[in-house]
């Protein structure tokens, strides 16, 4: 950088941020920043989550009453499927890496945006025809196989829209796959002078983490549902036991990637809940490095559990024995964070805004599913509730209870530096009141009816687990309310909120550093037009010239002193 | 592929940083001829029954062959650690997926019935 | 690009794992259908695609060190050339298993034992190589767009980085093959 740098000079009346540089619609849909694909994702996403919504309120109703009396069992069995196949792989999976992840990771590290712009766009795209396949698969008929597709039932058996929804989520694997690229080499290589590896703030450390993931994980996803898609279309035999084939193998492959691919959505929100937690109780993290590294740990121990999903499959006992004993280590590196975060807060000065409110939430959400989750890796334990609800209950107390808990605290923690507006604080702060207990009403009662022994994915059940059932419905209408609040008074504040300052929280992230919306190249100084050629355009410069990552900036996100 | 030259093959801190580190010819040519005297010999070795150890010695040459590619015509050899580090996880997460996916395989029936029975 | 390399790299580990357990399963079904595989046409492709990843190398190469375009464009021809003999010959076998009735679906035929397990093998056979094709096919479009670029003389010592990341994925491509040819062409052969 040969020529000076030049101060952008302070505007006068209306700043000139990313969102009102450029008004109309192509300057949305060719757009290569990151904060407004992010917002790109979020549209998309949100409409997803409330489509799955709906399902998950559709088979709660069916469920209020033993009989089958709103839904026949065909029609459950798709209501399920599709509330599982668009939760997890085009809400949970891309929520909290594609929006927040891609809003404030180039901010977090000082950059002025991914290392690969145009990729990230093409990942937006190729995301969104993935999920035009799927909504294609479900408005056509539907499918039924279960979220997992297990073959032959998949390949054979279901006469429902599977290879669509097949290719859908092969085609959102890719999307993943290039996100992870992207941030992976981000981190890599475009963090500011100065930051390194130990003083990255840990939002950054778990989505490093999740990308790893994303990088190994997925192409077997992919392959594993194309092998679906040609044995269903060709008739050739790869994993049907009528032509030779295991369908035990199957499983394998596709836990492979699915298990691991449940930490693709806790690890970022992890993450969040990590950024969150310093902030609101005014102290550094405790155990920074503990935390750091017990993402990567759990990166690489989540990949060798997976076939605890399969004790009762058919898998040899020996082999449940390994992945038992496997199952258990990961605790190690999740109950490392959950320490920490408690220190953490140890003789804070906690603040109960609504983000620190999401994030104990999470806290107590993820122990509780945590600790069932243990129950579930028990060899003998599991294979009494294998396939009950006590299953239904410990995935969505780690799901809904931990990532959509961290999702929506990152929301209303980043909230202001997103749309540059404040969230009402009580409204926020009842929200997650609401959530918090209409989800505990959901699924606690549904530890206690897998216990007692009802099996999931069945449309009716007997009388006596009434009681339990209509419980779980009730709390599933408040949850449902719970999530329509912050979705209204987040669209009201667009229009109505107090304008946020650069830094409302008094936080110490880089991403805090600048104003509220950030400009386009996210920091406020820029080199003069008349550099910006064609070269300089294919030749990046690394990093945002302003932020020489200063040695006094504590490490991680703490707060300061000063607020 | 974009244009960028982002990736960690490229930004090594070489002897000369603007190409990278350039291979002599005759190493390539050395490497070809190598990889075509392996060719030659794994088929012919295939017809010999060496028992259960055919399939080794073919994964074997399978792998020299594979190592000579990555190492001199992909320029491992040449580059960063972390370059290294990335194939080597690759390769880690490959053979765990084998390993434990054929400790089950092979493992049925240890105990009386398959499964959990 | 290594990072995109680890991708596929698992991307394929998912088939290997499929034919190792299938494999250790049933070592004489596939050893009888490996058997007919025609080993001359499967040791020339390997030579082949051998031979491109040298020109694909002496591309990158002569990219390095000098701003010679016609050069680089013809070291990336010779790689498109060897390429096109390979999925040449590809097709040649495929059209044999098509006319021996060995492609597995509601016509595969096959006269000696163990016909379910044969097909299995067949099935992974085509499902490994076509992928692998479907790699090959994808690398000489952008050799294509390369050679062209070439010419015009875009690439020299000072930008070469498109030329080099296509190498990588070419060579990457080639190691596949070099462990499909032992695993598919030359199990048991000499029983």
């Amino acid at each position: 950088m040969q020529t000076a740098e030049q101060i952008a000079p302070p505007s006068a009346e209306r700043p000139v941020h990313y969102l009102n540089v450029d008004y109309g619609i192509r300057s949305w849909l060719f757009t290569k920043d990151h904060k407004r694909i992010a917002l790109l994702y979020l549209f998309v996403i949100t409409g997803m989550f409330f489509l799955g919504g709906l399902f998950a309120l559709l088979i709660r109703l069916e469920l209020l009453t033993p009989a089958a009396d709103l839904v026949q069992a065909d029609t459950y069995n798709k209501l399920f499927t599709m509330h599982g196949i668009i939760m997890v792989f085009f809400f949970l999976i891309p929520s909290i890496p594609a929006v927040l992840g891609n809003f404030v990771l180039p901010m977090m590290i000082g950059a002025r945006d991914l290392a690969f712009p145009r990729l990230n766009l093409a990942s937006w795209y190729i995301f969104v025809v993935g999920v035009v396949f799927t909504l294609w698969a479900v408005f056509t008929g539907g499918i039924d196989t279960g979220w997992t597709f297990y073959t032959p039932y998949s390949t054979i058996g279901s006469n429902t829209k599977v290879i669509p929804a097949a290719v859908g989520i092969f085609i959102n694997g890719f999307s993943s796959i290039l996100t992870g690229l992207n941030f992976i080499v981000t981190v890599h290589r475009m963090r500011a002078p100065g930051l390194t590896w130990l003083r990255l703030p840990l939002f950054v450390w778990a989505l490093y983490a999740t990308s790893i993931i994303f990088i190994l994980g997925t192409p077997v996803i992919a392959i594993t549902l194309a092998l679906v898609g040609v044995e269903r279309g060709f008739h050739v035999g790869i994993f049907d036991p009528a032509l030779g084939g295991d369908p035990i193998l199957f499983q394998h492959l596709f836990w492979f990637y699915s298990h691991p691919a449940v930490y693709i959505m806790i690890l970022p929100s992890m993450g969040v809940v990590s950024e969150i937690v310093p902030c609101f109780a005014r102290k550094s993290p405790f155990g920074y490095a503990f935390i750091a590294f017990s993402s990567l740990a759990i990166a690489f121990l989540g990949f060798l559990v997976w076939g605890h999903h399969m004790f009762v499959a058919g898998q040899s006992a020996y082999a449940s024995l390994i992945f038992s004993f496997l199952s258990f280590a990961v605790a190690i590196p999740s109950a490392v964070k959950v320490f920490n975060w408690t220190a953490t807060l140890y003789r804070g000065s906690v603040l109960l805004d609504a983000p620190m409110l999401y994030a104990l939430g999470f806290i107590g959400l993820f122990t509780i599913g945590g600790l069932t989750g243990l129950f579930l890796a028990s060899l003998g334990l599991d294979v009494h509730v294998h396939d009950t609800y006590f299953v239904v209950a410990h995935f969505h107390y780690i799901m809904v209870g931990g990532a959509v808990m961290g999702y929506l605290g990152g929301i209303h923690y980043w909230w202001p530096k997103i749309t540059g507006r404040m969230y009402p604080e009580t409204l926020a702060r009842l929200a997650a009141l609401i959530v918090f207990l209409g989800f505990n009403l959901t699924f606690f009662p549904q530890f206690i009816l897998g216990y007692l022994g009802m099996p999931r994915r069945y449309h009716v059940y007997p009388d006596e687990f009434q009681v339990l059932n209509v419980m779980s419905t009730a709390g599933a209408s408040i949850l449902g309310l719970g999530y329509l609040l912050p979705m209204t008074y987040l669209i009201w504040s667009l229009r109505y909120g107090a304008r946020a300052p650069a830094n409302p929280w008094g936080a110490t992230g880089l991403e805090w550093q600048t104003p509220s919306p950030p400009p386009t190249e996210n920091f406020a100084i820029t080199r003069p037009r008349s550099r910006r050629g064609r070269r300089s355009s294919r030749r990046r410069p690394r990093t945002s010239s302003m932020t020489r990552f200063s040695s006094t900036t504590r490490r991680g996100s703490a707060c300061g002193s000063s607020s | 592929m974009t244009t960028h030259p982002g990736t960690a093959a490229h930004d090594m801190p070489h002897g000369d940083e603007a190409v990278g580190h350039v291979v002599p010819l005759p190493i390539y040519f050395a490497v070809f001829v190598t990889l075509l005297v392996f060719t030659g010999v794994t088929a012919t070795v295939a017809f010999v029954d060496l028992g259960r150890f055919n399939i080794f010695v073919a994964l074997t040459i399978a792998v020299i062959k594979a190592s000579l590619v990555l190492l001199y015509f992909m320029h491992l050899r040449y580059s960063s650690r972390l370059t290294l580090l990335f194939v080597g996880i690759a390769f880690f997460w490959l053979g765990t997926m084998i390993a434990l996916t054929m400790s089950d395989v092979v493992s049925r029936g240890w105990f009386g019935a398959a499964g959990l029975g | 690009m290594w990072v995109f390399l680890v991708t596929e790299i698992l991307f394929f580990g998912g088939l290997f794992t499929i034919y190792t357990v299938y494999r250790s399963l049933y070592p004489h079904a596939f050893g009888h259908a490996s058997s007919t595989l025609d080993l001359t046409l499967g040791t020339t492709n390997t030579a082949v695609l051998i031979g491109s990843s040298l020109t694909m190398a002496l591309a990158v190469h002569t990219a390095q060190v000098s701003r010679n375009g016609r050069l680089i464009a013809l070291f990336l021809c010779a790689t498109m050339l060897l390429g096109g003999v390979f999925l040449g010959i590809k097709a040649v076998e495929y059209a044999q298993k098509f006319h021996e009735h060995h492609v597995p679906g509601p016509y595969f035929h096959w006269e000696g034992g163990d016909p379910q397990h044969v097909e299995l093998y067949f099935s992974l056979y085509f499902v490994m190589t076509g992928l692998h094709a479907l790699h090959m096919v994808i690398g000489e479009g952008v050799l294509a767009v390369l050679a062209i670029m070439a010419l015009r003389g875009r690439f020299g010592p000072s930008y070469f980085t498109p030329v080099e990341l296509t190498g990588l994925y070419w060579h990457f491509v080639d190691i596949i093959w070099i462990f499909l040819f032992p695993l598919l062409y030359l199990v048991e052969r000499h029983s």
